[in-house]
């Protein structure tokens, strides 16, 4: 049985992360599963004593204090993840005819997603704001890490409330990725029906413009009614400044499709994109 | 768990900051008290702690926990250095980074689990005996100022937690009782008497012993211990220290780091180390969960060593042993004691039987050894003990049914046979063994015997209830079900 399954927790604007999830099962008829993970965290020392000795039984006695101090903390997290996953059910069940099921998993974000890779369509998350020390805002590391770990569409909601899209922008950049990104698009029963606007970010030129309507083609055969566009400057700035005058309510790219060194040196695209969008994105491997 | 690089190293700086420092602090009497039980100048153990706690940090398998110059290691290298010099001891020390790689290659880190709980235990009470009884030559023969000095200091790092926890009181004991001896201009035995201090950052330097089969010969036996000493404590605290963190640890890859260390020790002229039971509790207790913690002790202690130098050289060995009995407190698990009654026999005496053998030999390796020999034995002989042979008589008295349950092997198969009546006259025997399982030849060919015996006293005898596993031992190496089986002679 493949499932929607949406990323729960207190810092990721769950009731967004809801509602999207909600439209993706009831437009793909698929069964949901609303998941909350507990992380311990165990690499952070919760408590320090710095008195740098050992008595007796300093093993024993460091063990308990652990133990106990975890045990008090785990307690309170499973209460309330238990709180924020029964929210989302209720909200979900009361939006349409759904098949929900919720799960809470000890463990780490991604490799929990990754153990339950092989029954799921389709992760929805939310990202967590983090101040950095720039102005400059930093994406989610948790983000990062499932798009590149896990090979599934990953639709992240960075927004604290969730429109269910009438219309989408597919950021196209004529590699092999965003190729087979538009193949599959075409093929899938996600976004039929919605007003599709295809963008290249980058130099007007034939060679591109030719890409472009080849790609717009393949669109219309399946359906869509495209609208072509090629920007120019920055990606981020671009695309932002596209979807906001076109009024678009998600983007869809593919994920990571540039090679690594290119990433080290320039920045990768796809984290661009996801760190300053202003509606939802889809990512697509 | 998938913890990637920047969260091992970066998720928690400043806990791990702080840890290290602490754990620097207590390192630096450590460093130098076993290079005094190794026979080597303190320069040697601080250079071979910096480099252990630096290269490990990087390479090894268990984020948080201190490699150093250990007193496992120096009681091994003690008679290597009287008889042959530094020299061979930094060959051998290249030697051990060679085999411990190759141990980690192979994934023998894996034997431990053959290693029990109870051994486990009289490894690390033996190693706070022998850490207690290395400070003695420090407390003999030496005017009371040295006792008033060591209680003061003990008292100091027992005490001071109470009033405040936020500084390391060993620290304060070394501080204070190098302020006294000062300012009183006290006659007693300093760090500086004991030999050379590091004063410049470590050098390359390769070992000037000649390249042939005589030093292999000489440093082969000292490296294998070695490496089996530094393996053995390595991973028993890396299980340590995943308990407390309840974090798991790859302990192949630490094989591998421990050798790559020593390489790297051996190379700037330390001796060999492995991972410290103490310091590891020490580091997280101080909040020290990354790799960086390690990494940080190694260089805190190295920038002390060097920039303080002249200090240093001014401490009072009583502070020293101060610090070194609270370590061996510490380290002394304490419960094994007060639980000595409660738990089970056989595990007091392997626990006891590791701890005396090695505190008589000074040789770790020894005495797990024994311990682990003493385990298997004992394990065998419980084992063996859970083996029943129960009978009934069918048809009025013309055929008897046996079944056994439980285990038949070596330890076992005497009880086996004896479980039969070979004196009753019969006409059928049915063995039902399916409740039963056969491990060995020696469990086949008692097997053999018994239904042998039967046939040669006239009665008829089936075998029942072979299950998969008993059934293809018998097969491959049982008698009594092959054609023209010969009776055996004299069994």
């Amino acid at each position: 049985m493949n499932t929607i399954l949406a990323c729960v927790d207190a810092q990721g604007s769950p009731m967004a992360v809801c509602d999207g999830a909600t439209w993706v099962a009831t437009v793909l008829g698929a069964p949901l599963t609303f998941l909350h993970v507990l992380d311990r965290h165990p690499e952070k020392a919760a408590q320090v004593d710095f008195s740098g000795q050992i008595g007796l039984g300093a093993q024993e006695d460091l063990l308990q204090e652990l133990s106990q101090l975890d045990e008090r903390r785990s307690v309170l997290a499973q209460e309330q993840g238990r709180q924020l996953l029964d929210g989302a059910r209720a909200r979900a069940t009361t939006q349409g005819s759904l098949t929900v099921d919720v799960r809470q998993r000890h463990g780490e974000l991604v490799d929990t997603l990754m153990d339950l890779e092989a029954d799921t369509r389709l992760i929805v998350m939310g990202t967590h704001e983090y101040k950095a020390w720039t102005t400059k805002r930093h994406l989610d590391h948790h983000v990062e890490r499932v798009i590149r770990s896990v090979k599934r569409p990953v639709l992240v909601i960075p927004q604290t409330t969730f429109v269910a899209p009438s219309s989408f922008a597919v950021a196209y950049d004529a590699s092999a990725t965003a190729s087979k990104l538009v193949e599959a698009l075409a093929s899938s029963p996600l976004l039929k029906g919605l007003s599709c606007h295809l963008v290249h970010v980058g130099a007007d030129s034939d060679g591109m413009r030719n890409e472009v309507s080849r790609a717009s083609q393949v669109l219309t055969h399946a359906g869509w009614t495209v609208q072509t566009a090629i920007e120019n400057g920055e990606v981020e700035e671009a695309l932002s400044r596209y979807v906001a005058a076109h009024r678009l309510q998600l983007v869809v790219m593919g994920a990571y499709g540039h090679s690594r060194i290119r990433n080290l040196i320039v920045g990768s695209t796809t984290t661009t994109m996801l760190r300053s969008s202003p509606v939802p994105v889809l990512v697509w491997h | 768990m998938t913890l990637s690089v920047r969260q091992q190293w970066l998720g928690n700086i400043r806990g791990d900051l702080l840890s290290g420092l602490v754990v620097a602090l207590a390192l630096i009497p450590e460093a130098i008290a076993f290079s005094i039980i190794a026979g080597v100048d303190p320069k040697v153990g601080l250079y071979a702690s910096f480099s252990m706690a630096v290269v490990i940090a990087i390479a090894g398998g268990r984020p948080a926990m201190i490699s150093a110059a250990t007193g496992a290691m120096a009681l091994v290298m003690v008679s290597l250095i009287k008889d042959h010099g530094l020299q061979y001891l930094l060959a051998a020390t290249l030697l051990t980074g060679v085999f411990q790689i190759i141990a980690g290659v192979f994934k023998l880190g894996v034997l431990m689990r053959f290693v029990s709980r109870s051994v486990v235990t009289g490894f690390v009470n033996a190693l706070a005996i022998l850490i207690f009884l290395a400070q003695l030559p420090e407390l003999t023969h030496v005017s009371w100022h040295v006792y008033a000095m060591t209680a003061a200091g003990l008292g100091i790092i027992y005490g001071l937690p109470y009033i405040t926890k936020a500084v390391p009181s060993p620290l304060v004991c070394i501080v204070v009782l190098t302020a006294i001896s000062m300012m009183v201009g006290l006659d007693v035995r300093t760090v500086g008497d004991m030999g050379q201090l590091p004063d410049s950052l470590p050098t390359f330097l390769w070992p000037d012993v000649p390249l042939n089969l005589d030093t292999l010969k000489i440093i082969a036996p000292y490296s294998l211990t070695l490496a089996v000493v530094g393996l053995l404590e390595s991973m028993m605290t890396a299980s340590i220290v995943d308990e407390l963190t309840d974090t798991p640890s790859d302990k192949s890859r630490e094989c591998v780091g421990q050798g790559v260390a020593n390489l790297a020790t051996g190379l700037i002229g330390g001796m060999a180390g492995c991972a410290m039971i103490g310091q590891s509790v020490i580091n997280v207790k101080s909040g020290g969960r990354g790799r960086l913690s390690t990494f940080v002790a190694g260089l805190f202690l190295l920038i002390l060593v060097v920039f303080l130098g002249p200090w240093v050289k001014q401490i009072p060995m009583a502070a020293l042993v101060a610090v070194m009995i609270m370590v061996s407190i510490g380290t002394f698990s304490w419960q094994s004691v007060l639980k000595l009654r409660e738990h089970p026999p056989s595990s007091s005496i392997v626990m006891i039987a590791t701890v005396v053998v090695t505190v008589a030999t000074h040789d770790l390796a020894k005495g797990v050894f024994v311990g682990v020999l003493l385990s298997g034995i004992f394990f065998a002989n419980k084992v063996g003990r859970v083996l029943r042979v129960d009978s009934r008589s069918e048809d009025g008295g013309d055929t008897r049914d046996y079944t056994v349950t439980g285990q038949v092997f070596f330890a076992s198969a005497e009880a086996f046979v004896d479980g039969f009546d070979f004196k009753e006259v019969v006409k059928q025997v049915r063995i039902d063994v399916s409740p039963a399982h056969f491990w060995d030849i020696t469990a086949v060919s008692a097997l053999d015997k018994v239904v042998l015996k039967f046939r040669r006293e006239g009665a008829q005898v089936e075998v029942l209830g072979l299950n998969e596993a008993s059934a293809t031992m018998v097969d491959r190496f049982g008698l009594h079900d092959k054609a023209g089986a010969e009776l055996p002679l004299g069994h």
